[in-house]
């Protein structure tokens, strides 16, 4: 308690209050301020993304929510490094942003031999590294071998090579590739080719990263002049680069880390950035806060991505040796078929995705219009309660006091597998446990960080799944396959759910080794609609790629597919290829900000020298007594 | 880290062994009642050092099982949407030393870590300790800076406000500090983005909405360019960290003004404020040093969401991303450094404190 005393004191305290603690606060708080003053009226709205710097230098930055984990082709494997080497690389071969189809990159031409096993690829005469050496196909042909001969360099493409018998050059314009047996994807190797002058001389590919010495030497639309971890990307366009019709307009484009998603909004409203897209997409909240702001387009295309529930069917090893403790209910195909036909997609799509997905049908997205199958009207599991308990009473599951109980006298309770991170994986929980439950099915929605480990010890009876498709649908497929399982019980494998089945397996078999698109495309659908049949997938939706612009930066941009696509994370790097920035002329000045920031600038400064001047002047005021 | 690694708030001066003639005396060992032999000191310093070398060796086994509690598979998150044979997973966890037996993995790893080598990053393919180095910096700039002024604000408010007892500036000023205290960092971060940053009504957007510099600055405009990035990151900080120092200077204080050495120090003639500054606060400042000890440990860790928010190249912002995946390497190696960071800013305070406090150690 103060004494009196003390609090008589208090008006005498108030008039002297000084101390050491109290001048160091201020010199921080003026330093402080005087470095916020000294910053904004220099540079008020600082570093905006304008599409004309002061240089005239157009510059396009694009907000990443993810870290690159590595510049070295070998090892990257983020979707945010890949794309980026996209910029930086040519590859052999390149996907049209209307429709998808295979087009010519680092290759003009490519022809499999009558056996199927030897392709040739002529490889293109005008590309040349950013350093002036010429891009042939000895460069292609290390590439390829470098991976087939150092693990560490199969790191992150090491499939595309795994049934390559040899590859060689024989000139500077043909490139051989010799494979065990036959293989379709030949033409959808998505692999950056990089200068053999530059890497030969690399000594652990499991360490170099290829962010030391800038400019990095490429070949592809832009070249990367300077990279900081967790900071920042900067790449500036390829003069030189092959493809001329219509040159990137853009100088110099720069991608910036945001870890947080709301943040890197914030950015783009204020101008900061050109472009965010979401991870896969930006929220239903963030797109509608950013719907109908100025100069901000929000776009909106069909997602690549499906979205699904998938059943354990009996987790194995691939020398069929049993483990994991799915419930036995979901070996009948009728079970798993009654509970797809008690999801309501309709409602999932309009109130959990807000409207921003289309109704998932099958396996493939619509978007990849060559594979996309949906079932006849005859196939169709679609909505029907009343059929989804017929369907349990047939498989033995009749309804008592409110629960379908088996034979053994068990109810059917289940769990399914939710990503703790992904709030749609809740929301839909939240569903199922009311559709599923007025079935008289029991669910238990188990959330968590990280699912891999249950998932693949097969301790699950259900899981919240889903994929990003590529224009090649090889991967998407392959992950079913009986090769895919684990060598040994609960190791992390291929394998995405553990379907193991001959039919599958067969045309999986077939589309794999057929060379005419259409009959590899009817050999897919077969597949995609065994998957349906079968029960063990039940895609619920595809949804859509919401990402964000500013239309005062960015005057047009393509989409992949051209007609209402996605910008970000396209297969080829067409999006800031063809991004045409806004000229002065176009662009209403906004150097309101500018002003506002000047003033403000000028205020804080203001207060700052009155501050310091109070603080000398009750310096000058102190008594000897004290400053001793 | 622990209770008794750091001393206890001690009441000073007015204590039993206080010295009540010679307050200020107490922060020099040589004015202390009974004189401490230098013999003396050495075995408590080395007693402490060597608790400190015994808790480091605990950290170093802790920081490896503990993250293998988490389930999870690093190889399955980081190959993750790419199509990868189960032959290659297979190599990859060789790659990684995942295949080994665990206890095989646990003396490599200590008897990598005493060498200072605690592997190659499963993520970055760099060497851990790099990956350490090079957010490092970024890190002791935010924090460290955010440090000294909550440090700064909190004594200096901590002094006015218990000096100042039951007045209304007083009640205000702590009910300010423990609303702000009890903000989470992260969404005042994000306010201060969408008011300061961005802009909102008059208030233009003055500062950069996150990372630590524009690239492609140099010299003083690379300064001036950091300095700008720093504002809004720092007081986030120093908003939601200034009320602990606040309160735990104020409560001392408030202890120490009763006592009867500032009575006598005022029946001497001494001014109010000389008998505040010269011989109230010295005393009461011993909690706080130890509790800006305690602090200073935490200054290496950084703050994991506000860094986040701010896209602070840090070694928070490191923290998380290797923990998503996780990238064992790393969140051990991230792990050992923060926590040796705080053993060693605790056994320097308890080094330093009985030249404070000559009560410490006896």
């Amino acid at each position: 308690m103060a004494t009196k005393a003390q609090r008589d004191t208090h008006d005498q305290h108030h008039r002297t209050n000084r101390s050491g603690v109290r001048v160091l606060l201020a010199a921080g708080a003026a330093a402080f301020s005087l470095t916020a003053a000294l910053a904004t009226p220099l540079n008020p709205a600082p570093h905006e993304a304008k599409a004309a710097d002061d240089g005239g230098k157009k510059v396009l930055t694009v907000a990443l929510a993810q870290s690159v984990d590595s510049l070295s082709p070998f090892l990257a494997t983020r979707l945010v490094s890949t794309s980026i080497l996209r910029l930086m690389y040519d590859y052999p071969t390149n996907y049209d942003p209307k429709d998808n189809h295979v087009v010519p990159g680092f290759a003009t031409k490519w022809e499999p031999s009558s056996d199927k096993l030897t392709w040739t690829y002529t490889i293109r005469s005008d590309s040349k590294w950013s350093d002036g050496e010429k891009a042939t196909a000895h460069d292609a042909a290390f590439t390829f071998n470098k991976m087939m001969t150092d693990d560490a360099a199969a790191t992150a493409n090491g499939s595309f090579v795994g049934n390559f018998e040899k590859v060689t050059a024989p000139s500077d314009t043909q490139l051989v590739i010799k494979l065990k047996k036959p293989q379709a994807t030949m033409t959808s190797l998505d692999v950056p080719i990089v200068p053999e002058h530059v890497w030969k001389d690399v000594k652990d590919y499991s360490k170099f990263n290829n962010d030391q010495k800038f400019p990095i030497v490429g070949n592809g639309p832009f070249i990367l002049t300077d990279y900081k971890t967790d900071q920042y990307v900067k790449l500036k366009r390829n003069p030189d680069f092959w493809r001329k019709s219509k040159n990137p307009q853009f100088d110099e484009i720069v991608f910036k880390t945001y870890k947080d998603q709301d943040a890197a909004v914030a950015a783009l409203r204020k101008g900061e950035v050109s472009f965010v897209a979401g991870s896969p997409a930006l929220t239903p909240a963030q797109a509608a806060s950013l719907k109908g702001e100025k100069n901000i387009k929000v776009n909106e295309g069909p997602g690549r991505r499906f979205y699904a529930i998938a059943t354990n069917p009996g987790a194995r090893t691939k020398d069929g040796k049993k483990f994991g403790d799915g419930n036995k209910a979901l070996l009948d195909q009728k079970v798993r078929q009654a509970l797809f036909r008690s999801v309501d997609t309709k409602t999932i799509v309009d109130k959990v995705f807000q409207g921003h997905a289309v109704q998932g049908e099958g396996y493939i997205p619509p978007r990849f219009k060559d594979y996309f199958w949906s079932p006849s009207d005859s196939q169709k599991l679609s909505y029907d309660p009343g059929a989804a308990g017929k369907l349990l009473d047939e498989a033995g599951y009749k309804l008592k006091d409110g629960k379908r109980v088996g034979k053994d006298g068990k109810a059917l309770d289940l769990r399914i597998l939710c990503h703790a991170t992904d709030p749609n994986d809740k929301a839909v929980g939240k569903y199922l446990k009311e559709w599923w439950g007025k079935l008289g099915v029991g669910l238990k929605v188990d959330c968590l960080d990280d699912v891999s480990v249950p998932w693949y010890a097969g301790e699950y009876d259900l899981a919240f799944d889903g994929w990003s498709v590529n224009p090649d649908p090889d991967f998407v497929l392959g992950i079913h396959t009986c090769a895919a399982l684990p060598a040994k019980a609960k190791e992390s494998a291929a394998t995405d759910n553990f379907i193991c089945d001959k039919k599958f397996d067969d045309l999986y078999g077939k589309q794999l080794a057929e060379y005419d698109p259409a009959k590899r495309a009817e050999y897919v659908k077969q597949m995609e609609s065994w998957l349906y049949d079968s029960g063990y997938m039940n895609v619920m939706a595809y949804p859509n790629a919401v990402e964000a612009y500013r239309t005062d930066q960015i005057k047009s941009i393509e989409t992949m597919p051209t007609a209402a696509g996605n910008i970000y994370g396209q297969d080829g790097y067409w999006s800031w290829w063809s991004a045409e920035p806004v000229s002065s002329s176009d662009s209403g000045s906004s150097d309101s900000s500018s002003t506002t920031g000047v003033v403000i600038g000028i205020v804080v400064a203001a207060l700052v020298v009155i501050g310091g001047g109070l603080l000398f002047t009750r310096r000058r005021r102190s008594t000897a007594d004290e400053r001793e | 880290m622990t209770a008794d690694s750091t001393p206890a708030l001690v009441q000073p001066a007015d204590g039993p062994d206080g010295d009540p003639a010679t307050p200020a005396g107490t922060l020099s060992a040589a004015r202390g009642p009974r004189a401490r032999t230098t013999t003396e000191y050495l075995k408590y310093a080395a007693a402490k050092i060597a608790g400190a070398v015994v808790s480091l060796f605990a950290v170093l086994v802790t920081s490896f099982f503990l993250f293998r509690l988490i389930p999870s598979d690093p190889v399955k998150q980081m190959t993750g949407g790419r199509k990868v044979s189960t032959e290659q997973l297979a190599n990859l966890r060789h790659q990684y030393g995942l295949d080994q037996p665990m206890w095989k993995q646990f003396t490599s790893y200590v008897g990598d870590a005493l060498t200072g080598d605690f592997g190659i990053s499963f993520q970055y393919h760099t060497p851990v300790i790099d990956k350490i180095m090079d957010a490092l910096p970024a890190t002791l700039l935010l924090t460290g800076t955010a440090y000294v002024l909550y440090s700064a604000l909190g004594i200096w408010l901590g002094t006015r406000t218990a000096w100042r007892n039951g007045s209304r500036s007083d009640r205000f000023n702590t009910a300010f500090a423990l609303t702000l205290y009890s903000v989470p960092a992260f969404w005042l971060g994000l306010l201060l983005i969408i008011v300061f940053a961005v802009g909102i009504g008059p208030i233009p957007g003055m500062f950069p909405t996150g990372g630590l510099e524009s690239g492609g600055e140099t010299g003083f405009a690379y300064v001036i360019d950091v300095a700008h990035h720093l504002v809004l990151p720092v007081i986030t900080l120093v908003a939601v960290g200034y009320a602990q120092t606040l309160l735990v200077m104020r409560s001392s204080l408030l202890d120490e003004m009763g006592s009867d050495y500032l009575t006598t120090a005022r029946a001497k003639g001494l001014r109010d404020d000389v008998v505040r500054r010269k011989h109230a606060v010295p005393n009461a400042m011993l909690p706080t040093f130890t509790l800006m000890f305690v602090n200073l440990g935490h200054v290496v860790a950084g703050q994991i969401l506000v860094e986040t928010v701010f896209s602070w190249p840090g070694l928070g912002g490191l923290f998380y991303s290797a923990l998503s995946v996780p990238d064992l390497p790393l969140v051990q190696g991230l792990f050992f450094v923060f926590a040796t960071a705080v053993i060693l800013a605790n056994t320097l305070a308890d080094i330093l404190y009985p030249l404070l406090d000559p009560r410490v150690g006896r």
